[in-house]
């Protein structure tokens, strides 16, 4: 009967409208947060440039210093893969896309080498839990990310490398541009590659005292370089991932309102054909009263 | 007054924990402790886990525990940067006095020493934010 396919309808929209309400709050929520880790990323600034300032100026003084974390290895045997997901999904293609970056860089490599994953974030860890390689795995680090959960990733990679488990190690993470781009981006974390100074700043050499010497103060700096460089990947992580949560969540409340739309044209075309046919059978319902009367 | 100021900032990976002028600061090095007035000349040094004293503009003595790192002198401004900083009147002391003891039992029982290194260390900042609190009894 044509008035069941209207109570149909009508459960339908209610469904539909529910879900565009959970993902218009979902979206504002990424907003929210996507600005709180927008500003985090923000404070971390001065300290990362000015300990990566200060290592390319003490690069520049310190020739020969000999450090386990500077030193290129001739045998690799093994490069660990330090890969940044979210916790969550919900948000697009953002896990998928970092993790296929990661396995991207993992297949471009052409040396026959073993490859192990340091997965951060539950989405990285379930994916290589299933496949094999997963050397550890940091998971459930929450929105606010605090410098202690990226000393301790960079604790356990500067352990392994120092082990000689791991010969090299790089990091896959999100780079946040904007909103709408976050770029999967791989970057080698060790051996330490000492940060270049900028080209106007060459010019002016300063001459600074070093306390104890410069050398000391190199090696004193080199785990927390490590840290800093994780801890501003995870916060770029954060960044991108409420960026395209929000994005998703956006294109979900349009889809969302868009069969609204669809399904709200059908079901008053169906509420028309209904009210046609009654229509058809009171006039011919009449009708034959009509005849017979005569 | 104001003439013997220079900017004395603490940097932490999470934020800057405070950017003021300053007279005179004296900094937990490596070597022993090291005092910075105006002028000082360009110096990159390592720090110690310690507490950190300045003295700023009114005069007032302040003190800060900080967990290593360095400090950057150059053209009157001094940069502090450590892994963590606070100030000596935010310092939870129960909280400090908890984890000194906890530490200092930890060091106590050397049958497993595999995290004797990184006792010591919680020890040497459990002491550093008594001292900056100003709680610290022997």
């Amino acid at each position: 009967m044509a008035g069941a396919g209207i109570r149909e309808f009508k459960r339908r929209i209610r469904s539909v409208k529910n879900t565009q309400q959970i993902t218009k709050a979902m979206k504002m929520v990424s907003a929210a947060k996507l600005r709180r880790a927008q500003e985090a990323a923000e404070a971390s600034r001065p300290y990362n440039e000015t300990l990566r300032d200060t290592l390319a100026r003490l690069a520049a003084v310190t020739f020969d210093v000999q450090h386990p974390l500077l030193a290129k290895r001739e045998d690799v045997k093994k490069v660990g893969y330090v890969v940044i997901t979210a916790d969550r999904g919900l948000c697009g293609a953002y896990n998928t896309n970092i993790i296929r970056a990661a396995n991207a860089s993992i297949e471009a490599d052409e040396r026959k080498v073993e490859h192990g994953i340091i997965a951060v974030g539950r989405k990285a860890r379930d994916f290589y839990r299933k496949r094999s390689g997963l050397d550890a795995e940091f998971v459930n680090l929450g929105d606010n990310i605090s410098y202690a959960d990226a000393r301790e990733i960079g604790q356990y990679v500067i352990n392994a490398y120092e082990n000689e488990e791991l010969d090299e190690v790089h990091l896959v993470y999100a780079k946040f541009v904007n909103v709408l781009r976050q770029v999967p981006t791989v970057t080698q974390l060790l051996p330490i590659v000492p940060p270049e100074k900028d080209e106007e700043e060459k010019e002016i050499v300063i001459d600074y005292l070093y306390e104890p010497s410069a050398d000391e103060i190199l090696l004193a700096l080199l785990p927390r370089y490590i840290g800093s460089q994780i801890f501003n990947a995870l916060l770029e992580s954060k960044a991108s991932e409420h960026g395209a949560r929000m994005t998703a969540m956006g294109n979900a409340t349009d889809n969302a309102a868009e069969i609204i739309d669809t399904l709200t044209l059908a079901m008053n075309k169906a509420r028309q054909a209904a009210i046609t046919d009654e229509i058809l059978d009171i006039v011919g319902g009449a009708e034959a009263l009509k005849k017979g009367g005569k | 007054m104001a003439d013997n100021t220079y900017l004395l900032e603490v940097v932490t990976p999470e934020r800057v924990l405070q950017s003021k002028q300053v007279s005179f600061t004296v900094v937990p090095a490596i070597d022993g402790e090291l005092g910075i007035m105006k002028n000082h000349a360009p110096l990159v040094a390592a720090l110690n886990i310690g507490v950190l004293r300045y003295v700023d503009e009114s005069g007032s003595q302040n003190k800060m525990a900080v967990s290593g790192g360095f400090i950057e002198v150059l053209d009157n401004e001094a940069r502090v940067l450590a892994e963590t900083a606070e100030h000596g009147h935010e310092i939870d002391v129960l909280r400090a006095k908890a984890a000194r003891e906890r530490a200092e039992k930890r060091l106590q029982q050397r049958a497993e020493n595999i995290n004797y290194a990184r006792a010591e260390q919680a020890l040497k900042r459990a002491i550093a934010r008594l001292k900056a609190a100003g709680a610290y009894t022997d």
